[in-house]
């Protein structure tokens, strides 16, 4: 027994002292890519970082999604990213279509706001009834088994998609203020602030109906132990319900957002965005919101920097970056930057 | 004790019995395909036109041929799926790499050089040629490689983290494939063009054309039997009772001294490899590796297959593999412009197979989580939880 745990231990220290020399390695390398960068051009670096932090703040939008519905029923909803894809349709047609906004006016603002709470609410609902009828009944299914289901909902969401939005991708006139502003030589355009105006409210309300409210306290007791939580008197199921419903509305957000910001939606955008949003969910530890907000924004900045520096990858290989970054972290920390080791339940 | 001993008489006897049926197993299928590949060599063309119309537009061969590739890369996704229990959301990459093997070592790309072996091409053409039946063996052997690659590192963590690592590994190898027109210079890939045509399957001296599809029949439905086999086999084996136990419960297999990660990455690298043969072969088929034809919708579309036809049953799976194959190639179409002609509609029918393999992956799930043609273990598994009265425990 001894000797085993002799080979473990060694083992697991040399595991460590690896893990560790490669993240300083990789640190080095990164800073000094940076470095050069700014040195040859700071305003393209400062661009760069404004572009990426601002998808960043979108890409957290949707890694709270995963990570609240992780934290709680232990499952990765593929589906999630399709949603803020329906989000964004959505609002296009409401926006667009319904009400026949294409420019700024007062009336567009009215429009503007009423399509955010109408967004959210519908992808609530919608969240909520693809718990209802594809995940509940999987709850004590091995794990397999609701992984293949959400994959089958993601599957039916992009059906919705496509049969909505059309086969290629569609562009929209935004109803924010156009324009921007320049501060020595690197140019912000509004749209980007109303985006983080936006999202920066909706984080923090998040943030306090988990860590501050009744329902709040029941989502945290029913994630650490659900039959615990029952014996307290929790209704198990519908804080769960209430979950998928936080989830749903920030995606629906952040389908407004992305819509009006980008001018953009087509029926695979949610594919490519889920599961950049659920890496940064990953890379600042999967079950943390403060850890999915920061490995957002610090995805969203790997990103836009590796897309606009004058010494970079370029855009094609973006998501190379982003899922070489995932792989790395799944293999030597998966835990995350924020995330505390759990030992597995048997 | 009696009693005893006649039981332990009765499980031998029926092992024997197993073992053998595993080899009836492959010899009926190959009589079939033989069957299969006599109708359509020498029958179809004596029928009256009428019929093999019917045939061309309902079961034309290229479907064929291309349902077997199918059936190849579900069997490889199978093993890592249905015996291992690891869910794998990214084959696509393998059967890719597969195809690019096809695609570096089977023709004229690379014209820096001129190798021949045992090809079919001619000897003064440059560029790389060998063998069909030794890419076979390279594209499956890179595969195996790239699969201990992703695996060793990986297959550590929880069985959807899992999962994820797979998907990302899918998403990253066709955009290496895409963007592979210029990495430092050199040319990997042809980008986007891609990388046609291949060589033709065949021995020296006999080469087989492009569009040979009744020989091609052959040799796929020879590597499907092959396959069939090899999965019957390692099910049986030592290995295949080391992947059943994980798949049923990790802790107790390791408890009962099987090294966790060693037979992982075996199911690892054999998946691997099988997708690779299948890349291999899907190359011959389309006679060329196009980046673009590579995506997730792939890696999906397998996995349906596995679940629908039962994970862990070999012949689940190639019926789930054969169906689906031809629901997504010929039969979606064909039965949309039959209901198209006659109710007079104009609905597009190949669009809704989002709706249906979505649809199908949901409701096998809810209802009949074991697939069509269940393996009984394996049924027993996925309902476990669904008997047990208590609300406690119950966490996997």
């Amino acid at each position: 027994m001894s000797i085993f745990a002799k080979g473990y231990q060694a083992r697991k220290i040399r595991r460590r002292y690896l893990e560790r020399t490669l993240g300083s390695i990789a640190s080095v390398l990164i800073i000094f890519w940076l470095t050069i960068n700014f040195i040859k051009s700071p305003s393209q670096f400062f661009q760069a970082s404004i572009i990426g932090l601002s998808n960043g703040v979108l890409y957290a939008l949707i890694a709270l999604g995963y990570t609240l519905v992780y934290g709680i029923i232990e499952l990765i909803n593929f589906a999630h990213g399709d949603l803020f894809m329906l989000g964004a349709v959505f609002s296009a047609n409401f926006i667009a279509i319904w009400f026949g906004k294409s420019s700024s006016s007062p009336g567009a603002w009215l429009v503007f706001f009423g399509c955010l709470i109408c967004v959210m609410s519908v992808s609530a609902g919608v969240n909520v009834g693809i718990e209802r009828f594809a995940y509940r009944k999987l709850r004590r299914a091995p794990k397999l088994a609701p992984l293949i289901t959400a994959v089958g909902v993601s599957f039916v969401l992009q059906f919705i998609g496509l049969r909505w939005n059309g086969s290629g991708p569609k562009t929209w006139n935004s109803v924010l203020p156009p324009g921007q502003f320049e501060i020595s030589g690197v140019t912000i355009a509004y749209t980007t602030l109303y985006a983080i105006a936006i999202t920066l409210p909706l984080l923090i309300l998040m943030t306090w109906i988990v860590t501050r409210t009744r329902q709040g306290k029941a989502m945290r007791a029913t994630a650490q132990d659900q039959d615990a939580a029952r014996l307290m008197g929790i209704n198990v199921d519908r804080t769960i319900s209430f979950t998928f419903a936080l989830g749903g509305a920030l995606a629906g957000a952040a389908g407004l957002i992305f819509q009006q910001t980008r001018g953009l939606t087509s029926y695979n955008l949610g594919y490519q965005l889920g599961l950049i949003a659920f890496t940064s969910a990953v890379m600042g530890g999967i079950g943390s919101l403060q850890g999915a907000v920061l490995g957002a924004l610090l995805i969203g900045l790997i990103q836009g920097l590796n897309d606009g520096l004058p010494i970079g990858l370029g855009q094609q290989w973006s998501q190379t970056v982003v899922f070489s970054i995932l792989i790395l972290l799944m293999a030597f920390r998966p835990t995350g930057l924020l995330g505390k080791p759990v030992t597995e339940k048997v | 004790m009696a009693i005893k001993l006649r039981v332990g008489k009765a499980k031998k006897e029926k092992a024997v019995k197993k073992s053998t049926s595993q080899k009836q197993w492959t010899i009926g299928f190959l009589i079939a395909a033989v069957i299969i590949w006599t109708f359509y060599t020498f029958i179809m063309y004596r029928l009256p036109f009428d019929i093999q119309q019917v045939f061309q537009h309902w079961l034309p061969p290229t479907t064929v041929n291309e349902a077997l590739v199918w059936v190849i890369c579900a069997l490889g996704l199978n093993i890592v799926v249905g015996y291992a229990g690891l869910l794998d959301l990214g084959f696509v990459a393998f059967w890719a790499i597969g195809g690019y093997s096809a695609g570096w070592f089977m023709s004229s790309f690379f014209r820096q050089v001129n190798v021949h072996v045992l090809s079919t091409a001619k000897a003064e053409s440059p560029g790389i040629h060998i063998s069909f039946w030794g890419v076979i063996f390279i594209g499956g052997l890179i595969c195996a490689a790239f699969g201990i690659i992703i695996g060793a590192p990986t297959l550590r963590l929880k069985s959807d983290y899992l999962a994820l690592v797979t998907l990302g590994f899918g998403e990253i190898i066709p955009q290496v494939f895409t963007n592979g027109e210029n990495i430092a210079g050199f040319n990997m890939s042809n980008g986007t063009k891609g990388i046609s045509p291949v060589d033709n399957i065949g021995v020296p001296g006999k080469a087989l054309g492009p569009f040979d599809f009744s020989w091609k029949f052959f040799i796929f439905a020879l590597l499907t039997a092959m396959m069939i086999f090899v999965s019957l086999r390692l099910r049986k084996g030592r290995l295949g009772r080391a992947w059943l136990a994980i798949r049923e419960d990790e802790l107790a297999a390791s408890m009962m001294g099987v090294p966790l990660m060693r037979t992982k990455l075996a199911a690892y690298a054999v998946g691997a490899f099988t997708g690779g043969i299948g890349g291999v072969a899907f190359a011959t088929h389309v006679n060329g590796v196009f980046a673009d034809r590579f995506n997730f919708s792939i890696s999906i579309i397998l996995l349906a297959m596995v679940v629908l036809g039962g994970m862990g049953n070999v012949w689940g799976v190639m019926v789930g593999a054969l169906l689906v194959a031809w629901v997504n190639s010929t039969g979606l179409p064909s039965l949309g412009e039959l209901v198209n002609t006659t109710f007079n509609l104009n609905i597009n029918f190949p669009s809704y197979n989002f709706l249906l393999f979505g649809g199908v992956l949901i409701l096998m799930m809810l209802f009949k989580r074991e697939g069509m043609i269940p393996e009984s273990r394996l049924k027993a598994i996925l309902h476990e939880a669904d008997d047990t009265s208590s609300n406690l425990g119950g966490h996997h």
